[in-house]
């Protein structure tokens, strides 16, 4: 038995617990009921808006890019969450005391936030295909380019969640360091209105990360190729998104073993303790 | 098992271990004691590698914990103070995720890891073994933690102050599970405590850490018999009460009875505690002096 690959497996099942463990809670439920009612509420009102000299209606525009920053926002925020939390809870550090735990935890933890995708895009595909019409117009074609971008974007997004989530000091601080700089980047990154209306540097800025790229792949799946003009360069560019996000891919796979190792070394009972102080008296 | 020795250890120009030397030998029960801050915590870090000395030496089954591989990990047990962690999960789902890693690490002789029912019974909480363990109590939940920490079948076990808050119930369920660990399957335990009944009940041996290092060594008994003045004597002639301390209970009852003869009225010979003997023996390292014959007893 190779106990890598055996911890592995273990990793992926501990992955499919969390998942399913996830669905049950109410907590996570109210998670993904508030996500998807709030975007179809925010797409509801502006039904009747067309985006202006496209013919296209501002939901069939929108919803693209809104699920490409979802999946941003989601296995970026959520991983950096879970791994600061879990530094702090002793999970990572039960971990830490068994053989090869590291590599059954981490592979949990990309299995779960992957799987958790799944919910929070379906939320909100399913009742947007049944409320508003004219929202695919790729065809299968256009699900396939759905399927390869999730997945590249996934690739390219975790990694950068997992670091996050082993720098931050605590879990109060994620909001800070992670919420407010992705949430910062979504804005920029051309998902509420189109990225022309930003200044040249900002679109610049916006295109070294992967968020751009993610809403760019998924309305070059979507929407009908007459909606190219609404891009930058009157163009798809799918070769540079391809690009952009396997070498993100390939950055954070580089990366991330090597900050998780440093952070699980880091890791000890007396730190785990100390963060339980803190947040009682945080509670307090 | 265990052999450390000048093991040092210092957070900037604090100094918080000064030469720790101690040996856990097979089967043993171990106890290691001292005041908070006294670096109980830290060394045991050390021992389970979750931290790096300053300087020294540290033999862990062999192997520098440092260094030591992941066949090694699968050989030492480590129960953690858990707080909110898998607070969706049931003890019998955590433990069998868990114990699924040292299945690689199973021989003939040490059939790893245990099988869990057998387990959650041993340690109490076969009725909770489908609970979600966020709903568990205090007292369950540490339980919870010793099962996690024993499921490999390990061959050297450490505790970190392992009954913090346990009921008293709960306390001595807990040192009948240490007794059975250690008489049947012969693991060897490091444990820390500052409850000094524990130590007492508990340990083959103490060791007494104060000031970064250890100050005495042995069973409780033989540290009792290392501080002067190990009893005190109280008697009455009538109206009027005495106390003495003394190190010559024999001789010096036989001295009361030569001289007072029946006009003894009462009398009463009082042991020193393993609290005496502890607050004695911490108290002389804070002074700073060498701890005298003490010290010399240990660092051999």
């Amino acid at each position: 038995m190779n106990p890598t690959r055996h911890a592995i497996g273990l990793g992926l099942r501990r992955g499919w617990t969390e998942f399913v463990l996830s669905l049950r809670s109410p907590q996570d439920q109210g998670f993904y009921l508030f996500t998807a009612v709030g975007t179809l509420v925010y797409l509801w009102f502006n039904r009747d808006n067309e985006l202006e000299g496209t013919g296209l209606m501002y939901p069939t525009y929108a919803l693209p890019s809104i699920l490409g920053a979802l999946v941003a926002f989601g296995v970026v925020i959520g991983p950096a969450f879970a791994l600061a939390m879990e530094r702090e809870d002793g999970t990572l550090l039960r971990h830490k005391a068994l053989p090869h735990g590291m590599q059954g935890y981490v592979t949990g933890q990309l299995t779960y936030h992957s799987l958790g995708l799944l919910p929070s895009l379906l939320t909100i595909l399913v009742p947007s295909f049944l409320l508003f019409d004219g929202l695919m117009h790729g065809g299968a074609a256009g699900w396939l380019t759905v399927a390869w971008v999730v997945v590249l974007g996934l690739l390219a997004t975790l990694p950068l969640g997992m670091i996050l989530g082993s720098v931050v000091p605590s879990t109060q601080k994620v909001g800070t360091w992670g919420m407010l700089p992705v949430l910062l980047l979504t804005a920029i990154s051309g998902i509420f209105f189109p990225i022309q209306v930003m200044w040249g540097w900002v679109q610049a800025i916006a295109q070294v990360f992967p968020v751009y790229w993610i809403g760019l792949g998924l309305r070059s799946a979507f929407l009908p190729d007459s909606a190219v003009t609404v891009e930058l360069g009157d163009s798809w560019r799918t070769g540079v998104t391809v690009l952009v996000l396997v070498t993100w891919a390939v950055l954070g796979a580089l990366v991330t073993p090597r900050v998780l190792r440093r952070m699980a070394r880091r890791q000890s009972g007396s730190q785990v303790q100390a963060a339980r102080e803190a947040t009682l008296q945080w509670v307090h | 098992m265990v052999r450390t020795s000048g093991l040092r250890m210092s957070y900037g120009d604090q100094e918080v271990l000064s030469g720790v030397d101690l040996e856990v030998h097979p089967g043993e029960v171990v106890c290691l004691l001292g005041p908070n801050g006294a670096g109980k915590t830290t060394t045991i870090e050390i021992l389970e590698g979750f931290r790096l000395p300053s300087a020294g030496e540290v033999r862990v089954l062999g192997e520098d914990p440092a260094t030591a591989g992941d066949a090694w990990r699968a050989r030492v047990g480590v129960v953690l103070q858990s707080w909110r962690d898998h607070a969706r999960w049931t003890p019998r789902r955590l433990l069998t995720q868990l114990g699924g890693y040292f299945e690689p690490f199973s021989t003939p002789e040490r059939p790893r890891p245990y099988e869990v029912d057998h387990l959650l019974a041993t340690v109490g909480l076969a009725e909770h073994a489908d609970r979600k363990i966020g709903t568990l109590s205090g007292g369950q939940r540490r339980r919870l933690d010793v099962a996690v920490g024993i499921i490999g079948r390990p061959e050297l076990l450490f505790l970190d102050e392992p009954t913090a808050g346990f009921d008293p119930q709960a306390r001595r369920d807990f040192h009948e599970l240490v007794h059975r660990l250690s008489d049947l399957e012969g693991t060897s335990i490091l444990l820390t405590t500052h409850d000094l009944a524990e130590a007492e009940k508990l340990a083959d041996r103490i060791l007494i850490l104060a000031h970064g290092r250890i100050v005495a060594s042995g069973s409780a008994d033989e540290l009792t018999r290392q501080v002067a003045g190990t009893a005190e004597v109280r008697w009455a002639c009538g109206p009027d009460r005495f106390v003495h301390p003394t190190d010559d209970v024999v001789g010096f009852v036989r001295r009361l009875f030569e001289e007072h003869g029946d006009r003894l009225t009462d009398l009463e010979v009082r042991r020193a505690s393993l609290e005496d003997t502890y607050l004695a023996m911490v108290q002389r390292a804070e002074s700073g002096r060498p701890a005298g014959p003490v010290l010399e007893e240990v660092t051999r």
